[in-house]
């Protein structure tokens, strides 16, 4: 048994050395917000934060990540979609299939906790996300309408 | 908004097949399932609509969601006649099985060929207005009054001279009792209150805090996890394995044999399965294919450029006589790839068999397929069988026509009778096993007059058919209609925009060993490359203005016209471009809609391309929700930019090369221009949105390139040629 702490909690888990930290938190952990792509860190679907920094984490091994690492995952994100990205992301209709989606608001979280201001370049820097839906432009519209205070409140 | 799929996840709670706590009229079905259901806790006040006590609307949709909208879009429809509260509406998919049990009474699951809302909006409509009908029925039948003097609002039941109100929540038991209208009058769109609407989808809220389960995230009790490796070369088998080698390892349960091409492996984890399948040796028979090479295959299409014997598709005049006897003639030879779909989400199923029963959960854009597959694959008859579909991670027509690795997880389920399997695809699996974008070459041969007009025009396809592999009974007289997608004569569905005085489209068919399939926006994606690069081709060599050239021969189609007007009147084509950007124009028609682009592009000096802008226009006759039309002609770019700029899948030693994003490369969001949409629907048609603006993706920036760097790119991708200024 190994253990890591994610979204908060300390969670142990038994799996194979080489076993990515993807599927430990899928198959282990059983939140499968998290999603598998490729495999090969090309994507982004697989996208958490390991101490604040968006990370890939299909071929990430679960044993190169310590005991006290805070594992942030889409379900983490916030207690209720409450977080800043997640209520631009509703206000503006972003998913259109919605599976690249959690990786996408996962590394557009880190970028915006990084830089509340982001220019076009460093959305592109961050944002190397695949969807192939084709929802790039609202999502990088939903990172500016973060970074400009956040969608107007419903009336 | 809470989205429910009532049955499928009640289901793989272990629950019954029935929704519980909805009121349930039954359409009056002609079949012996009518009385189970009447019995059952079912409650609807038709088969597309159920009313809770608290006025919560649940709308059945049988189209599947993956992305597009249509969940909403339908939802839309039936509310509009339904007259319920928009805040109150659900959905919830009725399942295949369910469907066959009730003689069809869903219609078509079919999901593609943007044939959502298009086919389906008529009997949708009166589902939502029959609904209606009844429960101002059963509202006037309480109050003994006439129901002429009773009108429905927002879910509130109104009896007009008197003022008191009921909802359609208190109604609907009653409501479910009585007996359907024969028929019931539609709106005038004019009165259309919610059809229109840039409402807000109905599916959002779950895809971004990772609620949303996609069939590669369904967990049953005991479940088992499955990978499978099938023959990479294309007609190749499975020879040996040495199951040994393997079997031992952690968490492994089986190794088995799928069909005559593929072996799998199960164990308790996905990644353990998948860990264990590359280690295991395997031995291939590769077969008659194993020396294909996409070489080899456009040997093969080009030979079909000339061919004598070709089929015809649209003809007037005598084109090969207007060529013949031209004052000069203009000749280019395009070509298109094989692309994968590239769903994000691969291809995955979960099974679970025992002799009397078999189900299956997955993601598909074709229920009833999806469980004629689970019959076939089983060895049970459909009525045993049962799919429970579930939101697709992508789908672009990889998940509707054939559902081979449905067939797969079933066969390999019957090795674990009783308990559930669940077959998910890596992605090199899905890479190399794809249902391929059709590869096709077209000569255009254009005569012109001597004052420059055009003349005539033979376009010769030569290529892949569709149908042939896939649906070969659909092939008349050897012609495939779908080779012809936005070429058509005429017609409500596709039709080529241009009168040319002597016109021959022909198709010379030819099938590669590479299996093709419906692929978005199918073959109206190379049909628009082919004719609009062409046609700017010969605007250059007649030394005419592209959009003045089009417009000359689009008098006698004035919505294609209408359309290509509208992006050219936004980017202002008759001022100049801003210093150092080019311009280039698309139109076609398909999927019953009309779509145009201008691209706006600038080239480096050293050849890197920026696509600065594009101004996209779609007549889709009613547009139902002009925000999600928007969101679907800014994806049709990136999947139209991803296959112009770098999509293609080539084949060495019978087998795709490209096995993952790293060689198989997308349009990523740096890469992402800015789209202007302008939605403009002329009424009195239903066209699809999902896929036409495809087509003009490609076409719209190649001719911005050649006016940029005067190099006609005739061969996609972009990837493989310099736009280097010559």
């Amino acid at each position: 048994m190994a253990t890591l702490n994610v979204n908060g909690k300390q969670r142990e888990y038994d799996a194979d050395a080489d076993t990515p930290l993807l599927w430990v938190i899928r198959e282990q952990l059983g939140l499968t917000g998290t999603k598998y792509g490729c495999g090969m860190a090309q994507c982004g679907a697989c996208t958490v934060h390991i101490d604040g920094v968006p990370t890939r984490t299909c071929v990430m091994p679960a044993s190169a990540v310590s005991a006290g690492a805070k594992i942030v995952t889409i379900e983490g994100l916030s207690p209720d979609g409450s977080h800043p990205v997640q209520k631009a992301w509703a206000a503006l209709d972003v998913p259109q299939c919605g599976y690249c989606q959690s990786g996408m608001i996962m590394a557009a979280a880190a970028l915006l906790t990084e830089k509340p201001r982001p220019t076009d370049a460093d959305i592109n820097a961050a944002m190397s996300n695949i969807c192939r839906c084709g929802t790039y432009n609202r999502v990088r519209a939903a990172i500016k309408l973060v970074a400009s205070g956040g969608p107007a409140p419903q009336v | 908004m809470s989205e429910t799929m009532g049955l499928s996840r009640r289901d793989f709670l272990g629950g019954s097949a029935a929704s519980a706590g909805a009121l349930v009229v039954g359409f009056h079905l002609p079949m012996a399932g009518e009385a189970q259901a009447q019995n059952a806790a079912v409650k609807e006040v038709n088969a597309w609509v159920v009313v809770e006590p608290d006025d919560t609307v649940c709308v059945r949709i049988a189209r599947s969601e993956m992305g597009q909208g249509t969940l909403t879009g339908l939802a839309q429809l039936v509310a509009e006649e339904l007259e319920c509260d928009w805040a109150k509406v659900t959905t919830e998919y009725p399942t295949p099985g369910q469907n066959l049990a009730r003689n069809r009474v869903w219609g078509n699951f079919s999901t593609g060929g943007s044939r959502g809302i298009r086919e389906s909006h008529d009997y949708v409509r009166k589902g939502g207005a029959t609904a209606r009908v009844m429960l101002v029925q059963a509202a006037a039948d309480g109050w003994k009054v006439p129901a002429s003097e009773c009108r429905a609002a927002n879910s509130v039941i109104t009896h007009t001279p008197t003022g008191r109100t009921t909802t359609f929540g208190k109604v609907a038991a009653a409501a479910a009792m009585l007996t359907p209208p024969a028929d019931v009058a539609l709106k005038d769109p004019k009165d259309w209150k919610l059809i229109g609407k840039r409402v807000k989808r109905l599916d959002t809220v779950d895809k971004t805090n990772g609620a949303q389960i996609y069939g590669t995230d369904l967990k049953l009790p005991g479940m088992l996890n499955a990978a499978i490796r099938d023959c990479p070369v294309f007609g190749g088998k499975l020879k040996s394995f040495d199951a040994a080698a393997i079997s031992s390892r952690p968490g492994v349960k089986k190794v088995v044999r799928v069909g005559d091409t593929a072996v799998a492996v199960v164990a308790d984890t996905w990644w353990r399965a998948h860990s264990a399948l590359r280690a295991l040796p395997v031995e291939w028979d590769e077969g008659p294919n194993a020396q294909v090479t996409s070489a080899s295959v456009a040997a093969t299409l080009k030979a079909g450029l000339d061919a004598p014997e070709a089929v015809v598709g649209t003809q007037n005049g005598d084109a090969r006589a207007a060529i013949a006897g031209a004052a000069r003639t203009v000749q280019a030879v395009y070509s298109y790839p094989h692309q994968n779909h590239a769903t994000m989400e691969t291809m995955n199923a979960t099974a679970r068999w025992t002799a009397e029963r078999c189900e299956v959960w997955t993601p598909t854009q074709n229920g009833e397929a999806a469980l004629a597959a689970t019959a076939a694959a089983s060895g049970l008859p459909a009525a045993k069988c049962e799919v429970y579909k579930l939101h697709l991670g992508g789908g672009f027509g990889r998940r509707g026509a054939v559902h081979d690795w449905v067939r797969q997880a079933v066969t390999i389920a019957k090795e674990t009778p009783g308990i559930p399997v669940k077959l998910i695809w890596s992605r090199e699996e899905d890479m190399l096993h794809g249902l391929y974008h059709p590869i096709t070459q077209c000569k255009l041969t254009a005569a012109i007059d001597k004052d420059g007009n055009l003349d005539g025009l033979h376009m010769r396809i030569s290529g892949q058919s569709i149908l042939a592999a896939l649906f070969p009974q659909n092939i008349k007289d050897g012609r495939d209609p779908v080779v012809f997608q936005g070429l058509n004569a005429s017609g409500p569905e596709s039709s080529i925009g241009y009168t040319v005085p002597h016109l021959l489209i022909d198709h010379a068919m030819r099938n590669p060993p590479v299996p093709p399939g419906f692929w978005r926006g199918v073959n109206l994606n190379q049909n628009a490359i082919y004719l609009e690069c062409f046609l700017d081709e010969v605007a250059h060599a007649t030394r005419q203005d592209p959009l003045t050239l089009r417009r000359k021969l689009m008098a006698k189609h004035p919505r294609h016209l209408a359309v290509l007007d509208a992006v050219a009147q936004r980017v202002g084509w008759d001022k100049p471009a801003p210093k150092g950007v080019h311009r280039g124009l698309a139109q076609t028609m398909g999927f019953g809609s009309y779509v145009a682009a201008c691209a706006e592009v600038s080239v480096s000096d050293d050849g890197v391309l920026d696509i600065k802008r594009i101004i996209a226009a779609t007549d889709c006759g009613h547009a139902v929700n002009p925000q999600q039309i928007e969101a679907q002609v800014e994806g049709s770019f990136v999947y139209g930019l991803s296959a112009a700029l770098f999509g293609e899948c080539t084949v060495k030693g019978g087998r795709m090369e490209q096995q993952n994003f790293d060689t198989y490369q997308v349009l990523r969001m740096s890469q992402m221009p800015p789209v202007e949409t302008i939605v403009m629907p002329s009424g009195g048609f239903w066209g699809g949105v999902g896929e036409p603006t495809i087509a003009v993706a490609a076409p719209a920036v190649l001719n911005a390139i050649f006016a940029a760097t005067g190099k006609r790119i005739r061969d996609l991708p972009l990837k493989n040629h310099s736009i280097k200024k010559a």
